[in-house]
């Protein structure tokens, strides 16, 4: 089809137009404006807007996370990319410790409009430091956003949402998501903090992000076919996360799934288990995650499929829990 | 003390331009010596709370590079930034009640001693945690250069010169060639231990190993960082890239509230004190300006009043009410 969008076009499309409409917005990198990004996210932005506004940075992430934050607090909004999600642990402290604090212990004299986008999450054969999921490592960190699109569509109307949000966000784009195809959106930004219904059901939610969504999607169908409905959520933001999304759809299926592509110690799916728990212990009748062991990703084709939750683990997760009468 | 309200002391409206302007400088230098004497006596009474890190034998470092600076210019602090807040005309009565944790504080009292914010007046931020000044300060040096005017300045002391971001942000200014002054303040101690025990080769020699124009001057001397400022900040501004200015300086107290000082060398303290800026900045109004004791002495006397009438307004000022905070994750 001739409207198939690429998800990678959508994250250059949304910056381009971004940048066309906001003299503000810069964009810098290792590696984005010349030679286009790594992942071919980003090609003729340099091109297109000058190497003042789009540039290429030393291979130095404390200073782009520093110097994003204060350019930021000095008029601009800049858009970095951090290469893999892994090296965002160097970033942190301009992150953490400056951007996402800066509104309130500023007592709101400034905002900081701020865009990280990263490319994270497994399956690509990359090993244990070019694969993990950051989620939990910004989790706790209050005044930061988190997002991560499923979809073409969401990566560029979410992008530029992000752009024009006056907040730090950690924009995440899963690897194994850039090669895409699907249709472009039907409106010029998504809002930030709002889940998606992307499958209905009757009888399990299934909540999850980026990648997983996909795998989700595959194993609702599988289990389609075992007479089990399930309903599947895409949170699409990971902070704030939208509880009241899950819990309606939990008041309708009664049974919760959640699906994160991560360890499961101190991951986020803990923490929206809990939240529905808390909030609409009522309408459960069975509650669980599935995600990863606690050990670091490992690299051989066997054993990194083989820990991910992917379509397949889902499946038996659900069919386990169903046959062992939990209800 | 009716003399104390005016607003130049006696004698001082017969000076002429030059020496004027010294006296001036000698005012912010008292008044930041001043007020952290308060903060530290304030902070013995149990009203600064937490921990706090005074600039008192620095003055002259932030007096200097701040007299040279221009509406559009934007400076980083660091945790010991009072004294940079001060030097940009923060105002002394909100900085003194952020101290104190007061409502009224420059910042609401949010972020206190370490962590102060005053756009207003220049100041993106002060750093709890070193190098923080530096990175800010190369990104504001992005936005400035895009809005076509303005230098920004990073202050940060010695041992951040062993700090990633020191390394990394300098590089990325000098490839982008930013207008950005940074200011290394050294006080000969990271914290409890010398700089020369955990720092290889010389400080001034790794700006230089990257092409940036790097002076080291006296940082007891307003003038002498005055002057050294003034070049930098000119080059800077005429878009000739970073620039790198070490001021020698010494701190006359400890690290923190916590630090009694057992590290200094016999007989450093009393040697530096000797050429404490107040002192060096007295001997030179004296002596090369003609400017009379008496004159100097009622600039004491005037600081000396305005800091008990900010410190009295402080501790009568209202604590945020925690019933009534209204704060906000996000901008909405």
């Amino acid at each position: 089809m001739a409207d198939q969008l690429e998800f990678r076009r959508a994250i250059r499309d949304a910056l381009d137009e971004e940048l066309a409409r906001d003299e503000r917005v810069v964009f810098f990198g290792e590696d984005v404006a010349k030679p286009g990004g790594v992942f071919a996210a980003t090609p003729g932005l340099h091109e297109a807007h000058g190497p003042a506004r789009v540039f290429d940075t030393p291979i130095s992430e404390l200073a782009i996370a520093g110097a994003a934050f204060g350019a930021a607090v000095c008029g601009l909004r800049p858009v970095i990319e951090i290469m893999f999600a892994d090296f965002l642990p160097l970033a942190m402290d301009g992150m953490v410790n400056q951007a996402a604090k800066y509104w309130y212990l500023s007592n709101e004299q400034a905002p900081v409009p701020l865009v990280v986008r990263s490319a994270y999450g497994a399956g690509g054969r990359f090993g244990a430091i070019h694969s993990q999921s950051p989620i939990p490592w910004f989790q706790g960190v209050p005044g930061m956003r988190i997002v991560a699109p499923s979809t073409p569509a969401d990566a560029k109307a979410l992008l530029k949402a992000a752009i024009r949000d006056d907040n730090p966000v950690l924009f995440l784009e899963h690897k194994r998501l850039y090669s895409l195809k699907g249709a472009p959106p039907t409106e010029e930004v998504a809002t930030i903090g709002a889940a998606r219904i992307v499958r209905a059901g009757r009888d399990l939610t299934v909540a999850t992000a980026g990648a997983s969504v996909h795998h989700a999607l595959a194993a609702a169908e599988t289990l389609a076919g075992d007479g089990v409905d399930v309903e599947v959520i895409d949170l699409r933001t990971l902070r704030p996360l939208d509880v009241p999304a899950v819990i309606a759809s939990v008041a309708r299926t009664n049974r919760l799934l959640v699906v994160e592509e991560g360890p499961l110690t101190g991951g986020w799916a803990g923490e929206l288990v809990a939240r529905v728990s808390e909030e609409a212990l009522g309408e459960l009748d069975d509650v669980w995650r599935l995600a990863t062991d606690d050990l670091p990703i490992p690299y051989s084709p066997t054993l990194e499929d083989a820990f991910l939750p992917g379509a397949e683990a889902i499946v038996a997760s659900v069919r386990g829990r169903l046959a062992a009468g939990v209800s | 003390m009716g003399r104390a309200r005016q607003t130049a002391p006696p004698g001082a409206r017969e000076l002429s331009g030059p020496a004027q302007h010294g006296l001036e400088l000698y005012r912010r230098m008292v008044l930041v010596r001043r007020f952290e004497e308060a903060v530290q006596a304030l902070f013995q009474r149990g009203e600064v709370h937490g921990t706090t890190h005074l600039y008192i034998g620095e003055e002259a470092g932030a007096v200097g590079v701040g007299d040279v600076l221009g509406p559009h210019d934007r400076v980083a602090g660091t945790y010991r930034g009072h004294g940079h807040a001060l030097a940009l005309g923060v105002d002394p009565q909100a900085l003194m009640d952020e101290m104190l944790g007061r409502a009224t504080g420059v910042c609401g009292g949010r972020a206190g001693s370490m962590n102060v914010i005053d756009l207003e007046h220049r100041l993106i931020g002060c750093f709890g945690i070193i190098g923080g000044s530096i990175g800010a300060a190369t990104g504001a040096a992005l936005a400035l250069r895009a809005h076509g005017a303005g230098v920004a300045v990073a202050f940060f002391g010695d041992g951040t010169t062993n700090q990633g971001y020191f390394h990394e942000c300098l590089n990325f200014a000098a490839v982008m060639r930013l207008p950005v002054v940074y200011v290394c303040e050294n006080n000969r101690y990271g914290e409890f231990t010398p700089f020369e025990d955990v720092t290889a080769g010389e400080i001034a020699a790794r700006p230089q190993a990257l092409g940036i124009p790097t002076e080291t001057v006296d940082g007891m001397d307003v003038w002498a960082v005055r002057e050294a400022a003034a070049a930098a900040v000119e080059r800077a501004r005429r878009g000739e890239g970073p620039q790198f200015i070490q001021t020698m300086t010494y701190r006359f107290v400890g690290h923190s509230r916590s630090d009694p000082g057992r590290y200094r060398k016999p007989g450093e303290l009393e040697e530096w004190k000797r050429r404490d800026p107040l002192l060096v900045a007295r001997a030179r109004l004296a002596g090369e300006h003609g400017v009379a004791d008496d004159v100097l002495d009622a600039v004491d006397v005037q600081v000396g009043a305005e800091l008990e009438r900010i410190v009295e307004r402080a501790l009568a000022a209202p604590y945020p009410d925690p019933a009534r905070e209204r704060a906000r994750e996000f901008k909405p």
